[in-house]
C-alpha cells in the first residue's frame, strides 16, 4: 500500500508526519511511501533525504492524496489559509487517514469524514496502556512541550536559572514551580533542574511524588488526604475543599517563586484555572508563567492562547503549538510513534494494513471505520497503574523490642557445659584426646570457610567432598583383613571413595579453570 | 609384605596432609588462589594414601589397586563428561558415595574380630560406629533421592506424608531402641549385627523421607546440608578408628557445609529447621491463585530488547535457574561480550539461592568465560539499581520478587532480594506468567518500568543478539 505524507497546511506548523529514517522503516514493511516537495523542509528535513530513505518525492499535494491509500499527518484535515485549498477535497473513499484529531473536541469532523468514507485513526486516542506507549504521541509531544516551556521561560526571564557566586556578586538561583506532573511536567521539571533551578513540583496524584524527586524537584504536599488519580494516567477533578487548600498552597508559592508552568488538564473539560488574577499580581515583576493548557482555555486567568502577553510585570506564556517550535525533534519522535502503529497494524509486514477492531490500541485509535463514527470506543479494560487496594492496613502496632534474652544462651553454655563435663568424667583421655582435635577442627574449618567468596561455593563443594573422601584410609586400614568379606567390603570401599576423590579433584580442578578474569 | 614406613613417619604424613587439607579450603577463598587450593588438596590426599598403603595396609595390594585404578578411572571420566548444567546432579551423587564408604567401613569395623575393647572404651566405641553408621546412611539415601529431584528424576515438590514429624519421631525412637540393643549385645558378646543393621536401615529410611519432602528450589540448602554431614560421617568414622586424619577432615568438611548452609537459610530469611521439616513450595508452582488483579504486564519483542540494550549506559542481568534449564550462560556471555565492546557497562547480579545449589550461577557464568570481576553478590550491587538503566531478569522469579519487602504477610516476607525494580527499566525473560517456587504472583512482572520477553530464555536471547 501506498503512504502518502502531505506538507502541513495549517500555519505556523513546522512538523512533519514522517521522518527520513522512519521511511526506511515503513519501506521495509513493504509499504511504499510518497512524500510532497518541501514537507519536511521546516523541520530540517529536505526532499534529498527522503529520496535516499526510499520514498518518492510528489511536486504535486493533488496527486499525493489521490495516490495514496493512507494519509499520515500531523493535525486534523483543514483549509490552507494561504490557497484556500480543502483537504477535506483530496480525500477519497476507502483511504486510510492518520493524524491527531481530538474527536471529543471537533465531532464536526468525526461527520464529514464518516461521509466521505475515510477510516481514520486519532493518535490522540490511542489507549495509554503500556503496550502502546511506544505509539503514544500525546507523551512524545508533551515530552516536547514540557522541554520547550522551559526554554521559552529562560528566554523571557531576564535572570540565570542557576545560583551562583561571583566577583560581581552572589546570584540566587531561580525558583520554579511546575503544576501537574505527568509527562510535560516531568521534562519541564528534569530541564528545568538541569539548567540548575530550584524546582518544586505539585499533582493532584500523590504517587508520582517519586517521579517528580527523581526528576530532582521537590514534590509540594498538601495536608489533605484524597487520591486524585482518574482513568488512563489523568488526573480528575478533586472536590471543593481540596481545590481550596490547593489554591492557598498557590497563593503562598507565587508570590515566592520566579517561574511557574503549568500543565494541568483533564481530558475533555476546560483545563482548570489554578493561577488567579491576584496570584499574577502577587508575583515578583520579571516572573515568567508558561501556560501549557492556553488551547484548553489556559491554567492562569490571564493567560491568551497563541501570545506572549505582559501583565503586572509578568510574562505570561500561552503558545500552543511549542512541540512544533523544536520541530526536528517532535517529527523525529511523531514519525517513530507511527511507524510503531503501522507496524502493529501490518503485521504480515507485507504493506498491507490490517484495522483490527479486535486489538484493543487499534480499536481505542479508529474514530472512523469505513463509514461509521466509532468513537467514543469503550472504557479501556485496565488501568496502567494497578489501583491500590482499598485501604492501606494500618502498620501492625511495633512489638515491644523483644529484650535479647540473657537466659537463652547461659541455659545453652550451661548445658553444653554440664554435658562436655560429664563425658570428661566418664571417657577414658583417649576419647578426650581425639575430642579436643574434633573441637578445634571444628573452629578452623568456621574461620576458614567463612571466608570463602560465593562465587566459589560450589567448587568448595566438590573439593570438601572430595576431602571427605579421605574415609578411605578406614577401608585401607580393613583391607589387609584375614577375613575376606572385610576384605571384599574394604574393596568396595576403596572402589567408591576413589570414584570420589578422582571425580571431585578432577571436576573442581575443571571448574576452577573456567573463572577467569 | 612388611609395612614399609614406621607408625611415627604415618602420623607425621596424616599431620601434613591435615595442614594441606586447611590450607586448600583457604585456597578457595579466592578465584585466584582456588586452583592452588584445589592442588595443596590432591598433594594432601596423597601423601595420606601412599602413607596409609605403605604405612598400614600389607596383604591384598591387587584388590587394593585394581579398585583405585577402577574408582579414579570412572571418577575422571564422569568429572570429564558431565555438563556444567549437571554439577548439582553430580554433587549430591558423590556426597552419596561418602555416605556409603561411611556405612561400609561402620560396619566392617564392627564385625572385625581384631577389633576389642572392654568397658566404658566399647561403650564409647559402639556409640561412634552407630553415629558413624547413621550419619553416613542417612548421607546415603538423602543423597540419592537429591540426585533423583535434581536430575528430574523424582519429581521436585515436596512430598508430605500425613503426620510426617511423628513419623520422624518414630524412625528416631526405633534407631535409639537398635542403638541401645547393639551397645548391650556387644557387650555381652551376643548377635550385635542384626540391631546395627535395623538402626542403618531405619537410617536410610530417614534420609529418603527427610529429602523427599523438601522442595526443588531449597535444593540449594540440602546439597549443602549433605555436603555437612558426609564430612560428620568421616569425623564419627575417625573417633570409631581413633583416626584423627579422618576427625579433623571430617570437622572441616562438616563446618564447612554448615556455614554454606547458614548462609543458604539466610539468603532466604528461613529457619534451617524450617526448610529441613519440609513441605514448603511446589517445583512448578503453578496454583496460589493471584489474590487480586494486578494489572496488565507490558510484553516487549526482541527487537526493541536489543534496541533498549543498545541504548543503555548501565546494564544488569540476573540469571535464576531458568538460565540453566535453558542453557542460556553461553548465548548471555555473547550478549554481554557484544555489549561491553561497545563501551556499556554490563555486571551480574548474583542471588545466594538463584539456581539449585550454592554457587550454582557462578559456576555456569564461568563456563560461558563470563569474567569473574564482573559478577557480583547481591550485597555488593543492591544499592547501585537506581543507576541501572535495563536489568535483565533471565528465568529467575522469587529473587526479584518486590513483596518480599512490601507484604509483610507474604509467603516470602523477608527475604533478601534484588531490587531490579529501582532500576529505570527492567526485562523479564520468562516462559509464562506462573508464578515462582514459593507460589507467590510477582508485582515486578506489573510494575510501569518492566517488560516481559516471552519464551524460551535461550531463544530470546538467539533473537536479541542477531538484533545487535
Amino acid at each position: 500500500m501506498r503512504i502518502g505524507v502531505p506538507r502541513e497546511i495549517y500555519a505556523e506548523e513546522r512538523r512533519v508526519a514522517t521522518t527520513p529514517e522512519a521511511v526506511s522503516q515503513l519501506t521495509k514493511l513493504g509499504f511504499e511511501v510518497s512524500i510532497e516537495a518541501g514537507a519536511g523542509v521546516a523541520a530540517s528535513f529536505d526532499d534529498d533525504a527522503y529520496r535516499d530513505a526510499g520514498a518518492t518525492v510528489t511536486a504535486d499535494a493533488e496527486t499525493l492524496w489521490s495516490s495514496s491509500d493512507i494519509i499520515l499527518k500531523v493535525r486534523a484535515p483543514g483549509t490552507s489559509a494561504d490557497s484556500g485549498q480543502d483537504e477535506f477535497d483530496l480525500l477519497r473513499r476507502d483511504q486510510v487517514l492518520i493524524c491527531f484529531l481530538w474527536p471529543a473536541q471537533n465531532p464536526q469532523l468525526l461527520d464529514r469524514l464518516a461521509g466521505l468514507g475515510v477510516t481514520t485513526l486519532a493518535v490522540d486516542s490511542i489507549p495509554r496502556i503500556s503496550r502502546a506507549q511506544k505509539m503514544d504521541a500525546l507523551s512524545s509531544m508533551a515530552n516536547i512541550g514540557g522541554y520547550r516551556a522551559v526554554v521559552e521561560a529562560a528566554q523571557h526571564f531576564g535572570r540565570f536559572f542557576t545560583g551562583q557566586i561571583t566577583a560581581a556578586g552572589k546570584i540566587p538561583p531561580a525558583k520554579v514551580l511546575v503544576i501537574g506532573a505527568g509527562v510535560a511536567g516531568l521534562s519541564a521539571i528534569g530541564a528545568a533542574r538541569s539548567m540548575g533551578a530550584i524546582v518544586r513540583a505539585f499533582d493532584t496524584r500523590p504517587e508520582v511524588k517519586e517521579q517528580v524527586e527523581s526528576m530532582g524537584g521537590e514534590f509540594l504536599e498538601l495536608e489533605f488526604e484524597e487520591e486524585g488519580s482518574g482513568q488512563g494516567g489523568y488526573a480528575k477533578v478533586m472536590s471543593k475543599e481540596f481545590i481550596e487548600a490547593e489554591m492557598a498552597l498557590f497563593a503562598e508559592q507565587a508570590a515566592e517563586v520566579d517561574i511557574i508552568i503549568t500543565t494541568a488538564l483533564i481530558p475533555g473539560k476546560p483545563a482548570p484555572e489554578l493561577i488567579t488574577a491576584e496570584m499574577v499580581e502577587s508575583m515578583k515583576s520579571g516572573s515568567v508563567i508558561v501556560d501549557l493548557a492556553a488551547e484548553q482555555g489556559g491554567n492562569c486567568a490571564l493567560t491568551e492562547p497563541h501570545k506572549v502577553v505582559k501583565r503586572h510585570g509578568v510574562t505570561l506564556i500561552g503558545y500552543t503549538d511549542l512541540p512544533s517550535r523544536l520541530a526536528a525533534q517532535s517529527s523525529q519522535l511523531y514519525a517513530t510513534n507511527l511507524r510503531h502503529l503501522l507496524a502493529d497494524m501490518c503485521p504480515e509486514k507485507n504493506g498491507e494494513l490490517v484495522v483490527d477492531m479486535d486489538d484493543e490500541v487499534v480499536r481505542g485509535a479508529t474514530v472512523v471505520n469505513g463509514q461509521d463514527i466509532t468513537w467514543p470506543p469503550p472504557a479501556p479494560k485496565l488501568f496502567a497503574v494497578p489501583p491500590k487496594a482499598a485501604e492501606p492496613t494500618p502498620p501492625p502496632a511495633p512489638e515491644p523490642a523483644k529484650k535479647p534474652s540473657w537466659l537463652g544462651p547461659v541455659l545453652t553454655l550451661g548445658i553444653g557445659g554440664m554435658a562436655l563435663l560429664g563425658l570428661g568424667l566418664v571417657a577414658p583421655p583417649s576419647f578426650m584426646a581425639h575430642f579436643t582435635v574434633f573441637v578445634l577442627a571444628c573452629f578452623v574449618g568456621y574461620m576458614v570457610v567463612w571466608n570463602v567468596a560465593p562465587a566459589l561455593h560450589t567448587p568448595l563443594m566438590s573439593v570438601t567432598n572430595a576431602i571427605s573422601s579421605i574415609i578411605i584410609i578406614g577401608a585401607l586400614a580393613q583391607i589387609s583383613s584375614p577375613e575376606s568379606w572385610i576384605m571384599w567390603v574394604a574393596g568396595i570401599t576403596v572402589l567408591i571413595t576413589s570414584i570420589n576423590i578422582a571425580g571431585g579433584f578432577a571436576v573442581t580442578r575443571r571448574m576452577l579453570q573456567m573463572f577467569q578474569k | 609384605m612388611l609395612q614399609l614406613l614406621e607408625p611415627g613417619v604415618v602420623t607425621v604424613a596424616y599431620i601434613g596432609a591435615t595442614i594441606l587439607f586447611v590450607l586448600a579450603l583457604g585456597g578457595l577463598s579466592h578465584p585466584e588462589t582456588a586452583r592452588r587450593g584445589n592442588l595443596y588438596g590432591m598433594i594432601g590426599m596423597s601423601i595420606a594414601l601412599l602413607a596409609t598403603v605403605f604405612g598400614v595396609v600389607t596383604v591384598h595390594y591387587e584388590l587394593l589397586l585394581a579398585a583405585v585404578v577402577v574408582g579414579g578411572m570412572i571418577g575422571l571420566l564422569l568429572a570429564r563428561k558431565i555438563q556444567m548444567t549437571q554439577m548439582p546432579e553430580l554433587v549430591a551423587i558423590l556426597h552419596s558415595l561418602v555416605g556409603l564408604a561411611a556405612v561400609l567401613v561402620g560396619l566392617a569395623n564392627s564385625m572385625d574380630p581384631d577389633v576389642r575393647f572392654l568397658g566404658v572404651e566399647l561403650t564409647i566405641h559402639d556409640i561412634e560406629t552407630s553415629l558413624g553408621i547413621v550419619i553416613g546412611a542417612i548421607t546415603f539415601s538423602g543423597s540419592v533421592i537429591a540426585f533423583g529431584k535434581l536430575s528430574g528424576r523424582i519429581s521436585g515438590s515436596p512430598l508430605t506424608l500425613p503426620a510426617r514429624h511423628w513419623l520422624n519421631l518414630g524412625l528416631l525412637l526405633i534407631a535409639l531402641w537398635a542403638g541401645r540393643q547393639y551397645i548391650l549385645e556387644s557387650a555381652v558378646g551376643g548377635d550385635a549385627l542384626t540391631p546395627l543393621l535395623i538402626m542403618a536401615g531405619v537410617a536410610l529410611l530417614f534420609g529418603v523421607h527427610m529429602v523427599m519432602a523438601i522442595g526443588g528450589a531449597d535444593m540449594p540448602v540440602v546439597v549443602s546440608m549433605l555436603n555437612s554431614y558426609s564430612g560428620w560421617a568421616a569425623a564419627a568414622t575417625g573417633f570409631m578408628l581413633n583416626n584423627d586424619l579422618l576427625i579433623v577432615t571430617g570437622a572441616l568438611v562438616g563446618s564447612s557445609g554448615a556455614i554454606l548452609s547458614y548462609i543458604m537459610c539466610r539468603a532466604m530469611n528461613r529457619k534451617f529447621l524450617a526448610v529441613i521439616a519440609g513441605g514448603f513450595g511446589t517445583s512448578g508452582g503453578t496454583s496460589a491463585a493471584t489474590t487480586i488483579d494486578q494489572g496488565e504486564v507490558a510484553a516487549i519483542d526482541a527487537i526493541d530488547t536489543a534496541s533498549m540494550l543498545s541504548d543503555a549506559q548501565e546494564i544488569m542481568i540476573v540469571p535464576g535457574y531458568g538460565m540453566a534449564v535453558a542453557q542460556a550462560q553461553h548465548i548471555v556471555h555473547e550478549i554481554t561480550r557484544s555489549l561491553r565492546d561497545k563501551g556499556v557497562n554490563v555486571r551480574f547480579g548474583i542471588h545466594p539461592v538463584a539456581g539449585r545449589m550454592p554457587g550454582h550461577m557462578n559456576v555456569l557464568l564461568a563456563e560461558a568465560r563470563v569474567p569473574y570481576d564482573i559478577v557480583y553478590e547481591m550485597d555488593e550491587i543492591n544499592d547501585d539499581f537506581p543507576d541501572i538503566d535495563v536489568s535483565i531478569v533471565i528465568g529467575a522469579n522469587d529473587i526479584v520478587n518486590p513483596s518480599a519487602q512490601d507484604e509483610p504477610d507474604s509467603p516470602i516476607a523477608g527475604m533478601p532480594v534484588l531490587e531490579v525494580w529501582k532500576g529505570k527499566t527492567t526485562i523479564v525473560l520468562k516462559r509464562s506468567m506462573a508464578t515462582g517456587y514459593a507460589g507467590v504472583q510477582n508485582p515486578l512482572f506489573f510494575k510501569d518500568n518492566t517488560r516481559m520477553l516471552f519464551g524460551d530464555a535461550k531463544e530470546s536471547l538467539d533473537a536479541v543478539l542477531k538484533e545487535l
